[in-house]
């Protein structure tokens, strides 16, 4: 199947970037270089199209609990204008999703979803559903997400709202560079940043107008190289990689999403019986103390024995060390504990780390 | 500096091959840099062991994949290039001097110069960029 393109291919392609296929997109995955964006991230600002993400809606009276039911985490704790980081949960607790779920009102709830899981969840939902029907407006919106310590003050230029009231993990609608955006700091980098809900057709003029503010400041385009490299140096988890169908939230560390005295969700059975049996895997970071770099699906060893596998790997350009995560059996996931990653047959010293891997800076 | 100096000889696999004295410096060039992205971890054989032309010697690593080096020719390694374990990026900054990657005892002498010249080896990365 030909990979589908985002309203920012063209300015992709004038900037000179590379293009990788992602979950069926054809996404840039640097521009100029990969240490380079990271670093532009950690330390002024970068701007990613992240328009291949999926966005589900659910309107009319009763939204809010009809989304609530199908997620862990809970709507009805948040105010207005309020996101929230959750999990789409199957039966057995795994996750269908990891989701973003935005609070316009009990009457309109808007869910952020992976690419690669666009028509999946969507199905997932409109099955699962009771009440409020959910709607598919994934064509409707581009993305962008500013990101860095620079976003807001750039931001702030290009809009006649205040951004200041806008906590993290809190939205509001206006417009940027005149363009109507849902405005939203939320991110996936660990630094403080926006995310820029747009419809398509304006997306270029908006990522046009942020570039061309940003760029004294040090504002650079980035890509999903770095967006990668940055989310693992804060144990973020990536769909497909770190989580799965087959991994619940309690195993992957996530149990701050999970909240079992919301009342009835799909996959809450399953984990009220993982909380009081114990997880018996858990995700853990780890630090390669020998030489290489860990990459997705090596093998973890402890003595002889496999015990698990790498979800996520790399060099983290901040925290200038070759960083990973993975599962591994709940009595190897202590800070501190050993094991090894077999890297090319051989194995290569690894030990747990606390998590994030990049300090407060 | 040239993309492609002229006094080196070039693989198939993005290899560059320079004699100095008796021996033999072995790199990657500059396409190969560029096309690899940020270096971040470079694996090279021991002192003292064999390599064989055409046969993977070590691995180079960047922020996105793994790539296999391959030998451009047969010998004995010689000396490798220390300094790439901590600023392994010398390899995307400085390709062709500070970057090179191990010293070989060619077990054939006249087996570098069978390898490709500067426009053989520049043909054929635009060729592939068509």
């Amino acid at each position: 199947m030909k990979p589908r393109q985002t309203p920012l291919y063209d300015a992709h392609r004038k900037l000179g970037a590379r293009m990788v296929d992602f979950a069926g997109w054809e996404m840039p995955v640097q521009y100029t270089s990969v240490i380079a964006e990271h670093e532009a991230v950690r330390g002024a600002a970068g701007l990613f199209d992240v328009s291949h993400m999926g966005e589900v809606e659910f309107t009319g009276k009763g939204a809010l609990e009809s989304a609530n039911r199908l997620l862990s985490n809970d709507l009805s704790r948040c105010a207005d204008g309020q996101a929230v980081y959750s999990g789409l949960l199957n039966e057995r607790g795994g996750f269908v999703d990891d989701v973003v779920a935005y609070r316009f009102s009990p009457e309109r709830i808007l869910i952020c979803i992976n690419a690669s899981n666009r028509d999946k969840d969507f199905a997932w939902m409109s099955e699962r559903v009771v009440g409020v029907k959910p709607v598919n407006r994934s064509d409707d919106f581009a993305q962008l997400a500013l990101q860095g310590p620079r976003a807001s003050a750039i931001l702030q230029r290009l809009t006649p709202a205040d951004l200041s009231p806008i906590r993290n993990y809190h939205f509001s609608e206006g417009t940027v560079a005149g363009i109507p955006c849902i405005v939203s700091r939320t991110g996936y980098t660990g630094e403080d940043g926006f995310e820029l809900y747009c419809s398509p057709e304006k997306a270029e003029a908006l990522w046009l107008a942020l570039l061309e503010e940003g760029e004294g400041e040090g504002l650079r385009p980035a890509g999903l190289g770095a967006r990668d490299s940055l989310r693992t140096e804060m144990k973020y988890a990536l769909y497909g990689n770190d989580i799965d169908d087959d991994h619940t939230p309690l195993e992957a560390g996530l149990g701050w999403i999970v909240k079992l005295d919301k009342g009835d969700f799909i996959g809450r059975a399953a984990l009220e019986r993982q909380k009081s049996e114990g997880v018996g895997r858990k995700l853990v970071g780890f630090e390669l103390t020998g030489a290489g770099v860990p990459r997705h699906g090596y093998p973890i060893v402890s003595g002889e024995k496999r015990v698990g596998e790498v979800t996520s790997g790399t060099f983290g350009p901040s925290v200038k060390k070759p960083i990973g995560m993975g599962y591994v059996p709940t009595g190897l996931a202590s800070e501190g504990l050993n094991f090894a990653v077999e890297i090319r047959g051989r194995p290569v010293e690894a030990k747990v780390v606390k998590t994030p891997f990049l300090k407060k800076h | 500096m040239a993309e492609y100096p002229k006094n080196l000889k070039y693989t198939k696999e993005h290899e560059w091959a320079r004699k100095e004295g008796k021996s033999v410096v072995v790199g990657i060039t500059s396409h190969a840099q560029e096309e690899l992205g940020d270096v971040v971890y470079v694996e090279l054989p021991k002192i003292g062991s064999s390599i064989t032309a055409g046969v993977p010697f070590g691995v180079i690593e960047s922020t996105k994949a793994v790539s296999e080096l391959f030998a451009p020719i047969s010998g004995k390694v010689v000396k490798v290039n220390e300094s790439l374990t901590g600023s392994p990026q010398t390899v995307n900054e400085d390709p062709y001097q500070a970057g090179w990657l191990i010293e070989v005892e060619p077990s054939d002498p006249r087996q570098v110069d069978q390898l490709m010249d500067a426009s053989a080896y520049e043909k054929l990365v635009q060729a592939k960029a068509e």
